[in-house]
């Protein structure tokens, strides 16, 4: 509330401290993290999984929707290299085209999630007055349900599709970016970049799309990592309790919830997509850790 | 201190209100008629007169909205659709059920992933420290209902050791009730546990660098006594924060939970609403649900607000 009165009284200030490195000997972030054996490892198995759902038509031996009662819960074998489901569909093929879908979805909800967050975020932190009143209090309310709870609600009332689910997971994160790029703003709009933006007559639209979003970006871009990782858990809880991707679709929660109901006479189903999934969490909450590690000026190595 | 337990609660309450209105707004901002949804295809105009009559829909929204929040203080929730109850009596059936498992599992949680954040920091970079934090990593990655699977596994269907799945009632048979928990509650617990593991490792990673902790060292003081009185206290609040912070995957976590293990709790209750366009019934369990939420933050809060008086004083949001 404050915040503007006080940034028009620290205006008079002395020159910034010189680096204590020559600029060209510090190294740029993206370098700093192909340093890091985990990021790397982690960036890779992503990569990885994206070409293999980009490619997924390619690449898959079999139709994912082929039914084929011959081979019906059989193991491991060289026809079906991790076996076939109750109704003899290939695993490895429906593995990969659910990949897709979950990264699809992942994808998308994220991209929404982040651009009307960040949007919301920073708009009422730069702005305050009543943008700042209604957008907060809506996300605080927002955030008062239980994420998975108000997905599976809103999901119910909207009817099972993938676009309503990327929707739903979208609504669901976007308060934690309105969130994050608020208190990030609520510092960089105080900073000596931005007032002198301001006093070299910069408009508001260039100030906030040239000063203050290019710095609040690193705590963006983590948070981005790590809820594309919890937006595959959300998508693949919500095909699981059965109000996510609707049938023959299929993805990676899908799976593990149709191979629940063979447990006991081919409990291997329910490890294959298990094992996707959690590889797939694993590496963007590294992939996050490490971004952090890197974005962060506090912890990064010098 | 009072003061700021009476502002946390007036926060409580503005949110529960706002929850509320959300909870309203999606069933009016939905496109679709409830209540043909609910009757289905075939249903007669009579019929989808005395429906919405029931549920309160031919009268205005503002007037709608009013009654709504005014039946809330007055804990009239409404009347469920399908099985023709007060939902108000529904959901306190449930309520104890749901509790019963979200605390216990906290508890568990505690139990286990503090000691072991603990031992991981005292031997920081060295095996047992790496092997942990990869566990908690992994533990993380690993979707609640893939853990419940694999444990039923092991101990039901493998060892048969404990019931895989259900419920009894602890007055009929307390052991058995008990027994029953076991397994959805270490499943609800695995990722709490985590969180918390690494989030007391690294706060007592800050902790042990503190200069107290050098001086406290420094005057001879028992090595136990420096990690009790000094390490551990200031500790405390992240990994209060944790639990209030990931109460709400917990909530989460107890939908699906229960849903694997035949839990009646509430969200089978809301799922039996969704699945059946029973939509007071989930109206009121999401309400609830949400109003638990707030619940554990307040507690939260005001536990750390007496660990930490400085967090009481300063009187910020």
């Amino acid at each position: 509330m404050t915040s503007s009165a006080a940034a028009t009284r620290t205006v008079p200030r002395t020159i910034p401290t010189p680096p204590d490195q020559p600029p060209r000997a510090r190294p740029s972030s993206f370098d700093t993290l192909l340093h890091e054996p985990r990021a790397v490892v982690a960036g890779g198995i992503v990569l990885l999984l994206a070409v293999i759902a980009v490619l997924a038509p390619l690449l898959a031996p079999y139709d994912p929707e082929a039914l084929d009662p011959s081979a019906s819960l059989s193991g491991p074998s060289a026809a079906h290299w991790l076996g076939a489901d109750q109704l003899g569909r290939d695993v490895v093929s429906r593995l990969m085209f659910g990949a897709q879908l979950s990264l699809q979805i992942s994808i998308e909800s994220v991209a929404l999630a982040s651009v009307i967050g960040i949007a919301l975020g920073t708009l009422s932190s730069y702005f305050g007055r009543w943008i700042e009143m209604i957008v907060m209090r809506v996300v605080d309310v927002l955030l008062a349900f239980p994420a998975l709870v108000l997905a599976i609600t809103v999901a119910a009332y909207l009817g099972r599709s993938v676009d309503h689910i990327a929707l739903v997971i979208g609504i669901v994160y976007m308060p934690i970016f309105a969130r994050l790029s608020y208190a990030v703003t609520a510092v960089t709009r105080r900073s000596e970049f931005v007032e002198a933006a301001r006093a070299l007559g910069a408009s508001h639209t260039r100030i906030i799309l040239r000063a203050i979003l290019p710095n609040s970006l690193a705590p963006l871009i983590v948070q981005m990592s790590l809820s594309l990782g919890f937006a595959i858990l959300a998508e693949s809880g919500l095909s699981f309790l059965g109000v996510g991707v609707p049938p023959p679709a299929t993805s990676w929660g899908a799976e593990i919830a149709g191979a629940r109901l063979t447990l006991d006479k081919a409990p291997l189903l329910v490890v294959w997509p298990s094992i996707a999934l959690g590889l797939a969490i694993l590496s963007f909450n590294v992939l996050g850790d490490a971004l952090r590690d890197v974005l962060d000026p506090r912890t990064r190595r010098r | 201190m009072q003061r700021y337990i009476l502002q946390r609660l007036v926060v409580a309450v503005v949110l529960v209100l706002g929850a509320a209105t959300l909870v309203f707004l999606l069933l009016h901002a939905v496109p679709g008629d409830p209540v043909r949804i609910f009757l289905g295809d075939f249903a007669t105009e009579d019929q989808i007169q005395a429906v919405r009559h029931k549920m309160g829909l031919d009268r205005s929204v503002p007037e709608q909205y009013l009654a709504w929040l005014l039946g809330i203080v007055t804990g009239d929730l409404g009347t469920s659709l399908a099985q023709n109850r007060p939902v108000a009596g529904l959901l306190l059936d449930r309520l104890p059920r749901t509790l019963e498992l979200t605390l216990l599992s906290i508890l568990l949680a505690l139990v286990v992933g503090v000691p072991l954040g603990i031992g991981a920091a005292l031997r920081r970079g060295r095996l047992p420290d790496v092997l942990l934090m990869l566990g908690a990593l992994g533990s993380l990655s690993v979707p609640v209902y893939v853990s419940g699977t694999v444990l039923v596994l092991i101990f039901a269907v493998g060892l048969h050791w404990l019931p895989g799945s259900g419920y009894v009632p602890f007055e009929q048979d307390p052991l058995r009730h008990l027994s029953l928990l076991v397994v959805p509650c270490i499943t609800l617990a695995s990722h709490l546990a985590a969180s918390l593991a690494r989030m007391t490792r690294s706060s007592v990673l800050e902790a042990i660098g503190q200069d107290y902790v050098r001086t406290a060292r420094g005057k001879g003081l028992a090595e136990t006594a420096v990690l009790v009185r000094h390490v551990l206290r200031n500790s405390l609040i992240p990994i209060t924060t944790t639990v209030g912070v990931q109460a709400g995957n917990l909530l989460g976590g107890a939908v699906i939970v229960e849903t694997i293990f035949s839990w009646p709790g509430l969200s089978s209750l809301l799922f039996r609403g969704i699945e059946t366009h029973d939509y007071p019934v989930v109206q009121g369990c999401v309400l609830l649900i949400s109003a638990l939420f707030i619940l554990f933050t307040l507690a939260v809060d005001v536990i750390n607000g007496v660990t930490d008086p400085r967090l009481a004083a300063g009187g910020q949001t």
